[in-house]
């Protein structure tokens, strides 16, 4: 066991070197749900009672971020399996597991910075910052990125060798899961499937759970409920992607 | 931090095969290999693309099971002590093993912590393998920005932090320039002597099993055809004497005479007649004497030492330069394999 911690952390440090060089490869990451954010939260109608339409909006962004960042990150791998140098860390000691969950791990790093800036480019506008909600919001996120980013790998470890593969099944999957989730547009009163397709959708609780955490409001229901979503994501991307590695040769 | 003072064999293969299946047929890429390398040898695989080599390797390094037979490397089997094994062996792939984005000394670290170095162990064995190697001058850089030839030796130093038992070196020159790849094999001859680690190589150059390796192993559609030093299999081959005449009537004479000379080959082609004979280059004079002798007057004489191409070519039927260049039925295998 402690050889997959330490493992682990090998592997994730690796991964997080060219983050901490070159950081501002974060923030050219998330230049399309800061466009999203500047060119809809404009046409948001104010919403009566329940606070700006921002504070309804800048959740559902910070939830796409993670989505988006996390779900590319296979191709990361991609290239690694390209140049060899996944097939050199296969070699070395380093456990199957470790590869695979060292990676996903380090999804949080680059996730917590962007919810950083987005916070800080919208708090001066009418979004209402409750520093405790969202830092709960951002260790939610932080679960359910690991658990898209596992997703990720394992695609791409699937896709070895036919990297059209990869991008067709991230862009097909990327936003239907984004809007059945809620994250655009409220899913509220949408007709039945789309209700159903919804209710099928994890991340739809997570985003739930966000929204009422960067509120300031803690309710028990809702994020347990996001946690649980989280969790399944996690859990399913972890046994996913472990196996995926396990098999990769 | 040597640790080479082991007994017993370093690679050991009892009927090790390895078969892929792709629609639907079977392909035999390994079949049946029997091999023994000792502790301290270097040794060249070689053979055409496809003729098993990679897959060879990538069984001895775990990356894929036997189908059947066994492996053991370093004393562990390969599939049962796979962690024992990758502790044992350096690997340096077809590709790159340093990550594009990453520093060079930082690849380097991470690659002695995932063998268990302590985190100073990890920067000091860096640094000695950045002086060693060469890199001083760009093992600070991003892994994307450095040429061919000092990626090459980036991926070697890296296959050497933790001062391997076995190192594995897959077509480590090919896609290298001339200058670079004559450098690569001295790096290669300078680490096997000064580390006493055991070196096996794949290649499809000639030259280069023939310059470098103690011990060459032919291999063709996947079986081994032959297994011994470059010189022994030259010179168990022999020389060519190639001897022309002006009519078709003096080279029958003559290849008949030929025909006595005890252990040889002789083929007639029209007007030249060739002698396959070990020492053949000291045999000249007097088998020039002995056609005279007979009336018969040679018009030219080319002596040629034998290439270890002549000797893929006695075993297979032809030339390796050829079977490298026609594309084989197993031509897209060795692709998937290499993949």
């Amino acid at each position: 066991m402690s050889t997959f911690v330490s493992d682990t952390v090998n592997v994730m440090n690796r991964e997080l070197k060219p983050v901490w060089r070159e950081p501002l490869a974060v923030v050219f990451a998330m230049i399309q749900p800061l466009v999203f954010l500047g060119l809809f939260a404009p046409l948001l109608p104010e919403m009566a009672g329940s606070g700006s339409a921002l504070q309804w909006f800048v959740p559902g962004i910070v939830a796409m971020t993670a989505l988006m960042g996390a779900s590319f990150t296979g191709s990361n791998l991609m290239e690694e399996m390209q140049s060899g140098s996944h097939e050199r860390q296969l070699v070395s000691p380093l456990g199957r597991p470790a590869l695979l969950v060292g990676r996903a791990l380090k999804e949080v790093v680059p996730m917590l910075m962007q919810v950083a800036i987005i916070v800080a480019v919208v708090t001066p506008f009418s979004f209402d910052l409750h520093l405790g909600g969202v830092l709960a919001g951002a260790a939610l996120l932080s679960l359910f990125s690991i658990g898209v980013g596992a997703l990720s790998f394992a695609l791409a470890l699937a896709s070895k060798g036919e990297d059209w593969m990869f991008w067709t099944i991230q862009q097909t999957l990327l936003f239907p899961t984004l809007l059945t989730a809620g994250v655009l547009l409220p899913v509220e009163g949408a007709p039945r499937w789309l209700e159903i397709v919804s209710m099928l959708n994890p991340m739809t609780y997570v985003v739930d759970a966000t929204r009422a955490l960067f509120a300031g409001t803690w309710p028990a229901d809702v994020v347990a409920q996001g946690v649980a979503g989280a969790a399944v994501v996690a859990a399913l991307g972890l046994l996913v992607g472990v196996r995926a590695m396990r098999r990769s040769s | 931090m040597t640790h080479h003072n082991h007994t017993g064999p370093a690679i050991v293969t009892r009927g090790l095969t390895r078969h892929f299946t792709s629609r639907k047929q079977t392909v035999e890429a390994v079949t049946d290999l029997d091999l023994e390398i000792g502790q301290g040898e270097l040794v060249a695989f070689l053979g055409p693309n496809g003729a098993g080599k990679s897959t060879t390797l990538r069984m001895l390094t775990t990356l894929i099971p036997p189908t059947s037979g066994s492996a053991s490397v370093a004393g562990h089997d390969v599939v049962t002590g796979q962690r024992d094994v990758r502790r044992a062996i350096g690997f340096v792939g077809q590709g790159n093993g340093a990550g594009q984005r990453q520093l060079g000394r930082d690849e380097l670290v991470s690659q002695g912590r995932a063998h268990g170095l302590s985190r100073a162990d990890a920067h000091r064995r860096a640094e000695e393998l950045v002086t060693d190697l060469d890199l001083a001058a760009v093992a600070d850089r991003k892994v994307s920005s450095l040429s061919g030839g000092q990626r090459r030796r980036l991926d070697i130093a890296m296959g050497l932090v933790h001062l391997p038992r076995v190192l594995f070196l897959d077509e480590p020159s090919t896609g290298l320039d001339p200058q670079n790849r004559a450098n690569l094999q001295h790096l290669v001859q300078r680490l096997h002597a000064e580390t006493g680690s055991t070196v096996v190589l794949t290649t499809h150059y000639l030259e280069e099993a023939d310059a470098l390796a103690g011990r060459v192993i032919v291999v063709d559609h996947g079986r081994v055809i032959a297994d011994d030093s470059a010189a022994r299999l030259k010179s168990g081959l022999g020389d060519l004497v190639r001897v022309g005449f002006s009519s078709p009537a003096d080279a029958a004479r003559a290849a008949s005479r030929l025909e006595r000379v005890p252990d040889s080959r002789v083929e007639v082609d029209d007007l030249s007649v060739d002698l396959r004979v070990r020492d053949g280059s000291a045999m000249v004079g007097e088998l020039l004497a002995d056609l005279g002798a007979d009336g018969v007057r040679p018009t030219r004489v080319e002596v040629a030492r034998p290439t270890l191409d002549d000797v893929f070519l006695d075993l297979t039927g032809r030339s390796l330069r050829e079977a490298q260049s026609t594309p084989s039925d197993t031509t897209p295998l060795e692709s998937e394999v290499a993949a």
